[in-house]
């Protein structure tokens, strides 16, 4: 982003224009935990000095910091992948009902495809459940303009506002006009323990306020313009939004378009006038049918959608074709070469230990998860953040005497791991935790997180002990070794702390071969 | 003859610089003046898998990602990749793979490729000196900006020598 002062133009990505946006919104705070495809979003806002910009510990953690300065009175800003709003979802259903002092803004990344996720799952949807509106931009310069509207929306309506992205729109880039920064100034702190505080007498009087929020968000969205008709040839309608958009466009230059950009609550008047005066409907959308089950509440027979099978991956200029004329799914697999663990990376050590003891391993989401395939194949479970270690608890519950263990990143053990060490204390478990420590947060590029003693600028800050830690949290024996050349010494200590009848955390401690500098 | 848009593919494996060379080029088309796009598709493309990217500058285009037989230009960066990638040349695009020895031939650090392999390519578009140089200052390193540059250069000019002999 070097230059991006000086020009009137700059070359960006969909999260550094987002974030370029909400620098120009007068964001003042901002916090996430890294994801793919979310990460850049904070480490772009990290460039700009006046803000505060921190990686949190988790995403739970990261949303209740920003939505707290923003009931503090100042605009601020969270960020994630989709499986990282799932983490955040207890603030966030509450927050609805709390609403705001200054604008409050939710950016959830979506990953059509899974390049990089454990599960495809349709943020969209947060949206009707948590009662919150949803923007969703397609491409990075609306972004940019997006993210100006909702700190706008969020105000006006007194509402969090989720700006829905994924992948293609995030990792696009393309020119975008750049702006100037307008101050906000702080709003004064406010003592109102009604909107606040809630207790079940204020949650129910807030319940009453958001479901008439809603009302006047959905009169809004009839009139933003957020929400564009395109009328060219009448002959085909498409009813659209996000990056689908964009392939419909340069496939089908011709046809007419309501493209929705505030999504959620839906401008159902507009829907259906632009249904009316269109000869052929046809809905098109990436994922689940969000659009099309409302498009069919409302009635409109002459609606056209996906088939099914285009619920699952991503569209593409060449699959758009297809999904318009509702064809079946028919996608080649092409042989593309898969990722595994960099050479000289110390995971391979720990792994070639645990395939050769023949483990059941308990596994979790960073590099590691390349353990599970060949040549190490060494990985038997792994479905969210922490569930290494808490899932090696539940296996051994199944099967006391199998050769159980669990492994989770440092990273991740700081994000959701701890209080699954706690809880195999409390409740006397036994067994071998593995921290797989290479010291950064590899996986989403090399974050810095609490164990590394530095911030997201690299500043130097309190260094989390993660084996003080572990001994805290009531493991019986917490062992620290370098993997890289003791593989033997290694193994000799999984086994020991195997054959005892004790909690043991083994921290396997080398850097990431892609931070050494 | 200066076409209405040009579409590039460039594909490899990752830690081949093939994001990075994508990167300069977008820079160039938005320094000459043109609207730019570009797109990646990569998973976990730093551990070594499949990597592809587009960037399309000119007018009147919408998608980030090319779909098959619409990229004039493609670069592939390993010959694994090639026949997959091969589908998004259009019928009289122009496949610079038969440059990837030559190029690789100029360097003595395979991490060069992406820009020889990036000279050759700039010898067949409109973008001019100033704003590749305004390009490589954005997107290199100064330590390695320089050779870079020179790589660069020389690969263009051989390639230019090529098509216009």
């Amino acid at each position: 982003m070097a230059g991006k002062t000086s020009l009137e133009k700059a070359f960006l990505s969909g999260n550094e224009a987002l974030a370029r946006g909400a620098w120009e919104a007068g964001l003042c705070v901002a916090a996430a935990y890294p994801g793919t495809p979310s990460t850049e979003i904070l480490e772009s806002l990290a460039t700009y000095p006046e803000l505060s910009v921190q990686w949190s510990v988790n995403e739970k953690v990261a949303f209740e910091v920003a939505y707290g300065a923003a009931v503090g009175g100042v605009r601020s800003l969270f960020a994630c992948k989709h499986v990282g709003l799932n983490v955040a979802m207890d603030p966030l259903m509450t927050a609805s009902y709390a609403g705001v002092e200054a604008g409050f803004v939710v950016v959830v990344c979506d990953d059509p495809g899974m390049h990089s996720s454990q599960n495809e799952q349709d943020s969209r949807w947060v949206g009707v459940f948590s009662k919150l509106p949803v923007l969703e931009p397609s491409t990075p310069a609306e972004a940019k303009a997006f993210v100006a509207e909702a700190f706008g929306i969020s105000e006006k309506f007194d509402t969090p506002v989720i700006v829905r992205m994924t992948t293609r729109i995030s990792h696009s880039k393309e020119d975008v006009a750049l702006g100037q920064r307008k101050e906000t100034p702080p709003k004064p702190l406010a003592a109102k323990m009604q909107k606040y505080v809630m207790l079940p007498k204020v949650a129910r009087m807030r319940h009453e306020f958001i479901e008439q929020r809603l009302e006047k968000l959905r009169a809004y969205s009839e009139k933003t313009k957020l929400n564009k008709t395109e009328l060219k040839d009448t002959k085909l309608g498409f009813i659209t939004s996000s990056v689908s958009y964009c392939y419909l466009k340069e496939v089908f230059p011709e046809a007419s378009y309501l493209k929705l950009g505030f999504l959620y609550p839906f401008c159902d008047e507009k829907i259906k006038a632009f249904a009316a005066s269109v000869k052929k409907v046809v809905v098109v959308e990436e994922l689940d049918p969000f659009l099309e089950e409302h498009v069919k509440a409302l009635g409109i027979r002459k609606a056209h959608f996906k088939h099914p099978s285009f619920r699952v991956g991503e569209f593409n200029p060449s699959l758009i074709g297809d999904v318009a004329a509702g064809k079946e799914r028919h996608v080649e697999p092409k042989p593309v070469r898969p990722p595994r663990l960099c050479p000289g990376c110390p995971h391979w050590a720990t792994f070639s230990v645990l395939k050769k003891l023949g483990l059941y391993v308990a596994g979790d989401i960073g590099c590691y998860t390349l353990g599970a395939l060949p040549p190490t194949s060494a990985m038997h479970t792994c479905i969210c953040m922490g569930a290494g270690v808490t899932f090696h608890e539940g296996l051994r519950l199944a099967h006391p005497e199998a050769k159980i263990v669990g492994v989770v990143g440092d990273s991740t053990f700081v994000h959701s791991g701890i209080t699954g060490l706690i809880n195999a204390a409390y409740n006397k478990a036994k067994g071998v935790i593995f921290i797989l420590d290479n010291s950064t947060t590899a996986m989403t590029g090399g974050q810095p997180h609490p164990a590394t003693g530095r911030t997201i600028r690299e500043e130097p800050t309190k260094q989390l002990d993660l084996a003080a830690l572990c001994r805290c949290c009531g493991a019986d024996n917490v062992d620290v070794i370098d993997p890289i050349g003791h593989v033997k010494a290694l193994e000799e200590l999984v086994l020991k702390r195997l054959d005892e009848d004790a909690l043991s955390v083994i921290i396997t401690k080398h850097p990431c071969v892609l931070k050494k500098k | 003859m200066k076409k209405a848009q040009y579409n590039i593919t460039f594909g490899g494996i990752g830690g081949q610089g093939i994001i990075k060379a994508s990167e300069l080029l977008g820079w160039a088309a938005l320094y000459e003046g043109y609207p730019v796009k570009k797109s990646e598709v990569h998973g976990m493309s730093q551990r070594g898998g499949s990597v592809e990217s587009h960037v399309r500058f000119g007018k009147g285009f919408f998608s980030p990602l090319l779909g098959a037989g619409q990229a004039d230009f493609l670069l592939c960066f390993h010959a694994d990749e090639h026949e997959r990638l091969a589908e998004f040349l259009k019928d009289d695009g122009v496949d610079l793979f038969e440059w990837l020895d030559k190029a690789a031939a100029m360097i003595d650090n395979p991490k060069m490729l992406n820009t020889a392999l990036m000279g050759v390519l700039a010898a067949y578009l409109p973008i001019r000196q100033p704003s590749w140089d305004k390009a490589f200052e954005t997107v290199f390193p100064e330590k390695i900006r320089q050779r870079n540059i020179e790589i660069f250069n020389q690969a263009r000019h051989m390639a230019q020598t090529a098509i216009n002999p």
